[in-house]
C-alpha cells in the first residue's frame, strides 16, 4: 500500500502543477517502559502511519501531511501541498534551486539480533525492577528509576525524479537513574548516560549489553557519596571529559554550528544562527591539530542514531570531514543549501521526526576520531585536573560561541592519580578556544558511539536522535566552577 | 462490524461532532475485554508558515487523529495508541493495551476509573482561526518582510494557526470533550550586529497583530545596534513577561505532590515558609480568561483553582488521585494521563501582577540591564533552583533611568527562589509566550541582584 499511496501523491502533485514532489510514507512503532521505586510507571505502545508530501510549485516550497490514507485523503493532501506552495510564492525572492542528485531504487534495514518488540514485556519490566531494587538497597537513595524505549521506523521515500527507497530502522535504548535528597541538596547518578540512557540503532541485544543490574549499586553509592564530597573548585584548570560528556560537547559546539540552514539564517527565529559563516570554511582553525571530526551516516561508522542508507530527500549516506587536523572543512547540508553555497552535492543530512514533519538538516553521527592515548596513561600524564563524567546540564548561546556544561560527578586528578570525588562540577568557554585547547584524546579502545535521542530543532519543533562517537579527552586552561559561583 | 472511515466523522466548521468521537469510544468499549477501559481521541489540524531572509522558506500543514486505549485488568494498567482507523487496528490496539497491562506486577496505587463528571464551561474555539488560509498567512508574512526590508533589516519567524479536539471517555460513564484553537506569530529581526524579537499567541487569530509585533522587533533591533561589552556581575534587571515565563516555567513541577513525595521538588521542607517576596502570589487557574487548556485532567477530574503561593509563602500543591491518596489529601484535578510516574503538575499558572509600567521600572533604575529574550535555559541545581541560560535578541544597559544602548549578550546563573525574593516591581500580568515553557499569565518583573556570570562574543 505504501507505494500506491506515494504514487497517488506524486501523480496528484504533478497534475496540480508541482515541478518537483517527494513523499515519505512512514509507519512508526514505539514501546516505552519506565519504573520508579519498585513500581511500573509508563507502560505504553503506540503506532503511527501517515504520509508527508513536499512539493515545489511556482518556484516555492509547500508541504502537507495526513493520516487519512484513502485515495481521496492522499489526493486532497497533495493538492493542499501544491496550494501551500503557491501561497509561499507570494513572498518569493527567487525560485528554489536544488543540487543535482540521481534517482535510486533500493531497500535497506539496519542489522540487529533481537527484535525488542518480540521480547516479552514482563522480561523487560523485570530487568528494570531488578536494577531498581539494587539501587534502593543503598541507604540514602530517595528515587530509583529505569526506562527502556524501542522504536521501529518503516519508511518509503518516493520522488517525482524516480526514486523509490524503502528503509527500516530499529532503535533501542535504556538507562537507570539514582537520585538522593539530603540536607539542602539533590544529587543524581545515571548509567550508561543521563537523560534516558544510551540509545543506538540496534535490537534488544544493546540493552542486554549494559548490565543495568550490575551497575546499579555503583551509581547508587556514588550518588549518596556526592553529598559528602567536596565542592568542585573554581578557576582556570585542566579538565578531562568522559566519553558521553564529550559526545554532548560535540553535539552542542560542533554539530549545531555546522548546520548550513542555521548558517544561512533559516533557523534564526528559534534555534538561532551560527558563528561559522561561509568565509570560515577551510580557513578557520576550529581545534588543535589532533582534533578530527566527521559527519558520518554510513553503517560502517557504527549503528548510531544518525545512521541510515539514504536521508529523507533521497540522498545516500555519506561521510563528510568536518574538522580535519584542526581545520574547519565541512558543513551539514541538504540539496537546497548545498546549491546555495555552490557545493556540487548535498551532504545527505535531511531527516524528519515523523511523516507529519518536513525534513530538515539534522546531525547524523558527528564524531571525533579516536586519538592514541590509553586512558590510564592519560590520567598518569596529568598533574592537576578535574575529571568530569555524565552530563547534568547544558546550555549554549544562539550562535554557538559560549557554552556551559555541568556533570553529575567529578574527581580531582593530582600527580597523575585519580583522587577525591568532587560534586557539582561545571565548566564553560568559547567554542573555538575550547577545541583548540584539546591536547589528548583516548584511543579507539575507549571510543563509544553515544546516542542523543532528544535533539530539538525547527518550527514546529522536531525531536531527532543523533550519534556522537567520542572517547575521553583532555583540555587545558578551561574555566571551571562558574555555574556554582556566588 | 462496519469499517471506521473518515466518513464516520461529520466535520462542520472545522470540528468533528462529539457524538462521532463518542461512537468510536463506544465501539472500543465493546471490543475490550478489560475490567475497565478508557479511550482518548485527539484530533489536530495545524498549519505553519515559516519565513527567513525575508521570504517564506517552509510552509506546512498537518492533520492527525490518534486513538489511545487504556486497559485496567486486575489492578494493572497500560496504554496502546494508534492512528490507524480500520477495525483491525482498533482491535489490535485494544488487545495490546490489555496484554501489556496483564504482563506486569500489580500496581497498589491504581484507583478505579472516575465516573461521569460535571465541568465548568470554557469557550476556547474561535472558528476564524482554523479558517485561516495559507494565503492569509502568506500575505501577512509578505507585508512584514517588505516592511523590515525597507528598514534594511532581515526578518525570520513563523505564523501558525490550528485547532485541536479531544475526547476522554471511559467504560464507567465518563465523557469529557474539549476543543480549542490556537494561533501564533513570532518574529526575529536582524542586522549584522544586532537583533530584536517579539512573539504573541492566542486562541483567536484576530487578536494577533503581525505588523505590530514586527515593528516592535525591528525597533529593538535598531536600538541595540553596535552592542558594547560590560563586565558580568549582579545587576538590577528588568525581565519582560516572556523572560519571566521562561524562568518561572522551571518551577511548575516543583508544585506537584509527587515531586515533594519523591523529595525532588525545591519546595521539599519549604512549604509554609516565606521563601519568596511579599509581592509574589501564584495560582493554578484553568478558568482564567487569559488561560487555555481543558477544564479537566488526564483522568477526567475537573481542574480546581489552587492557590500555590500566597504573598511569598508556598501554601498548596496539586495532586492526582493516587498522589492525593498517598499524601492523605484530596485530588485537585491536575493528574497526567495514566499510566505515568510523574503524577501531576499545575499547567495553568497565573501570577499576581502589579501596576508598574516598564517605563517606570526603567526610570527608577540607576544602573541595570533590560532583557528582551532568554534562551537555552537549563537547571543547574534542582534544590537551590539555579538556572543557567543566555540573553538574546536585544539586551540593553540602563543608566540613570534611561536606556543607554545595546549590550553583548550575557550568560546567567541565577536561583529562581532568590529571584522571586528580590522582585522590586511588577507590571500587570499578561498572557505571555516564551520558548522554554508553556504559556502562562505573568507580569514584567524588575529584579535586584540578577546574576550574569559571563559575556559572549556578540
Amino acid at each position: 500500500m505504501m507505494q500506491a499511496w506515494a504514487d497517488t501523491a506524486i501523480e496528484t502533485a504533478k497534475r496540480r502543477g508541482a515541478s518537483y514532489a517527494d513523499v515519505r510514507v512512514m509507519d512508526i512503532r514505539h514501546r516505552d517502559i519506565s519504573t520508579k521505586n519498585g513500581e511500573v510507571g509508563t507502560l505504553a505502545e503506540s503506532e503511527s502511519l501517515g504520509i508527508g508530501i513536499r512539493v515545489i510549485a511556482s518556484g516555492a516550497w509547500g508541504f502537507a501531511s495526513t493520516d487519512r490514507l484513502t485515495r481521496e485523503g492522499v489526493q486532497a493532501c497533495a493538492a493542499e501541498a501544491v496550494a501551500i506552495a503557491k501561497a509561499s510564492a507570494l513572498a518569493k525572492r527567487e525560485n528554489v534551486a536544488l543540487a543535482p542528485e540521481q534517482a535510486y531504487v533500493d531497500t535497506w534495514q539496519n542489522p540487529f539480533l533481537k527484535d525488542p518488540f518480540r521480547i516479552p514485556v514482563e522480561r523487560q519490566i523485570d530487568l528494570l525492577l531488578a536494577a531498581d531494587k539494587e539501587m534502593r538497597r543503598v541507604k540514602g537513595i530517595t528515587v530509583a528509576e529505569g526506562s527502556m524505549s524501542f522504536r521501529r521506523i518503516e519508511q518509503l521515500f518516493v520522488s517525482s525524479a524516480g526514486s523509490s527507497i524503502h528503509q527500516v530502522k530499529m532503535q533501542s535504548g535504556a538507562g537507570i537513574v539514582a537520585t538522593s535528597f539530603a540536607g539542602s541538596e539533590i544529587q543524581k547518578r545515571s548509567y550508561p548516560s543521563s537523560f534516558g540512557g544510551q540509545h543506538m540503532l540496534q535490537g534488544y541485544e544493546l540493552v542486554e549489553s549494559f548490565d543495568l543490574v550490575g551497575h546499579a549499586p555503583r551509581i547508587a553509592e556514588e550518588c549518596v557519596a556526592l553529598h559528602s564530597a567536596a565542592q568542585c573548585p573554581e578557576g582556570q584548570k585542566t579538565i578531562i571529559l568522559g566519553g558521553s560528556q564529550l559526545g554532548l560537547q560535540i553535539h552542542e559546539s560542533i554539530g549545531h554550528p555546522i548546520e548550513l540552514d542555521r548558517v544561512l539564517g533559516m533557523e534564526a527565529n528559534f534555534a538561532g544562527m551560527s558563528f561559522l559563516t561561509t568565509e570560515k570554511l577551510r580557513n578557520l582553525k576550529y581545534g588543535s591539530d589532533i582534533v578530527n571530526v566527521v559527519a558520518d551516516a554510513r553503517l560502517a561508522h557504527g549503528p548510531g542514531l544518525g545512521t541510515f542508507a539514504y536521508d529523507d530527500e533521497g540522498v545516500p549516506a555519506q561521510c563528510t570531514p568536518i574538522i580535519t587536523d584542526g581545520l574547519f572543512t565541512g558543513y551539514l547540508s541538504n540539496r537546497e543549501t548545498a546549491s546555495a553555497i555552490g557545493e556540487k552535492r548535498s551532504g545527505g543530512t535531511m531527516r524528519c521526526e515523523s511523516w507529519n514533519r518536513l525534513p530538515m538538516i539534522r546531525m547524523t553521527n558527528i564524531s571525533i576520531n579516536p586519538g592514541t592515548w590509553k586512558y590510564d596513561d592519560l590520567i598518569a600524564d596529568t598533574d592537576d585536573a578535574i575529571l568530569m563524567e555524565t552530563n547534568r546540564s547544558w546550555s549554549i548561546d544562539d550562535r554557538r560561541y559560549h557554552f556551559q556544561f555541568s556533570t553529575e560527578i567529578g574527581w580531582e586528578i593530582k600527580g597523575g592519580k585519580k583522587s577525591r570525588m568532587v560534586k557539582n562540577p561545571s565548566y564553560s568557554g568559547i567554542t573555538t578556544e575550547f577545541w583548540n585547547s584539546c591536547d589528548a584524546i583516548c584511543s579507539r579502545d575507549y571510543w563509544t558511539l553515544w546516542g542523543t535521542p532528544n535533539c530539538g530543532k525547527g518550527q514546529p519543533q522536531q525531536v531527532m536522535g543523533t550519534g556522537h562517537g567520542a572517547s575521553p579527552a583532555r583540555f587545558r586552561n578551561v574555566k571551571v566552577g562558574i555555574a556554582f559561583a556566588k | 462490524m462496519p469499517t471506521i472511515t473518515e466518513k464516520s466523522f461529520a466535520v462542520k466548521d472545522g470540528r468533528i461532532a462529539k457524538a462521532d468521537l463518542e461512537g468510536v469510544a463506544e465501539r472500543i468499549f465493546k471490543l475490550s475485554e478489560a475490567d475497565e477501559t478508557e479511550v482518548e481521541i485527539a484530533a489536530v489540524t495545524d498549519a505553519l508558515t515559516r519565513f527567513a531572509n525575508n521570504t517564506i522558506h517552509q510552509n506546512v500543514a498537518e492533520q492527525t487523529l490518534a486513538i489511545s486505549v487504556r486497559a485496567v485488568v486486575d489492578g494493572r494498567t497500560a496504554r496502546a495508541t494508534t492512528n490507524k482507523r480500520d477495525d483491525e487496528s482498533l482491535g489490535r490496539a485494544t488487545a495490546a493495551a490489555l496484554a501489556l497491562a496483564r504482563n506486569q506486577p500489580k500496581n497498589p496505587d491504581l484507583l478505579p476509573m472516575v465516573r461521569a463528571q460535571k465541568y465548568q464551561k470554557v469557550a476556547r474555539f474561535f472558528p476564524a482561526t482554523p479558517s485561516a488560509t495559507p494565503q492569509l498567512r502568506a500575505r501577512a508574512v509578505t507585508r512584514v518582510c517588505r516592511m523590515v526590508e525597507k528598514a534594511k533589516q532581515t526578518a525570520a519567524g513563523i505564523f501558525s494557526s490550528g485547532s485541536s479536539q479531544s475526547l476522554l471517555a471511559n467504560s464507567k460513564g465518563l465523557s469529557a470533550h474539549y476543543e480549542q484553537t490556537r494561533s501564533e506569530f513570532s518574529v526575529t529581526v536582524l542586522e549584522s550586529k544586532s537583533s530584536g524579537w517579539a512573539k504573541s499567541n492566542s486562541p483567536d487569530i484576530r487578536k494577533i497583530d503581525p505588523d505590530e509585533l514586527a515593528e516592535r522587533a525591528s525597533r529593538t533591533c535598531t536600538e541595540s545596534r553596535e552592542p558594547r561589552e560590560i563586565p558580568a556581575g549582579h545587576y538590577t534587571t528588568i525581565l519582560p513577561p516572556s523572560a519571566v515565563l521562561d524562568l518561572v516555567g522551571f518551577l511548575f513541577y516543583d508544585f506537584a505532590g509527587t515531586a515533594v513525595l519523591d523529595k525532588r521538588s525545591c519546595l521539599t521542607g519549604r512549604m509554609g515558609k516565606k521563601i519568596f517576596g511579599e509581592n509574589i502570589s501564584i495560582w493554578d487557574d484553568a478558568y482564567h480568561p487569559l488561560q487555555t487548556g481543558p477544564p479537566y485532567d488526564g483522568e477526567g477530574l475537573p481542574r480546581q483553582k489552587v492557590a500555590l503561593v500566597d504573598r511569598g509563602t508556598p501554601k498548596n500543591l496539586v495532586y492526582a488521585r493516587a498522589t492525593a491518596k498517598k499524601m492523605k489529601t484530596k485530588p485537585t484535578g491536575h493528574g497526567f494521563s495514566l499510566p505515568n510516574e510523574y503524577g501531576e503538575a499545575p499547567m495553568n499558572l497565573v501570577f499576581a501582577g502589579g501596576d508598574k509600567s516598564r517605563e517606570e521600572m526603567i526610570r527608577t533604575t540607576e544602573r541595570g540591564i533590560l532583557v528582551t529574550r532568554l534562551w537555552y535555559i537549563r537547571e543547574v541545581d534542582p534544590y537551590a533552583k539555579v538556572l543557567t541560560g543566555m540573553t538574546r535578541d536585544g539586551t540593553f544597559l540602563i543608566e540613570n533611568g534611561r536606556v543607554a544602548g545595546g549590550l553583548r549578550n550575557f550568560r546567567f546563573n541565577q536561583s529562581i527562589v532568590e529571584m522571586l525574593a528580590n522582585v522590586e516591581m511588577l507590571g500587570p500580568a499578561v498572557r505571555a509566550a516564551g520558548e522554554e515553557s508553556f504559556e502562562m499569565v505573568v507580569p514584567t518583573m524588575k529584579v535586584r541582584n540578577f546574576h550574569f556570570s559571563e559575556v559572549t562574543k556578540f
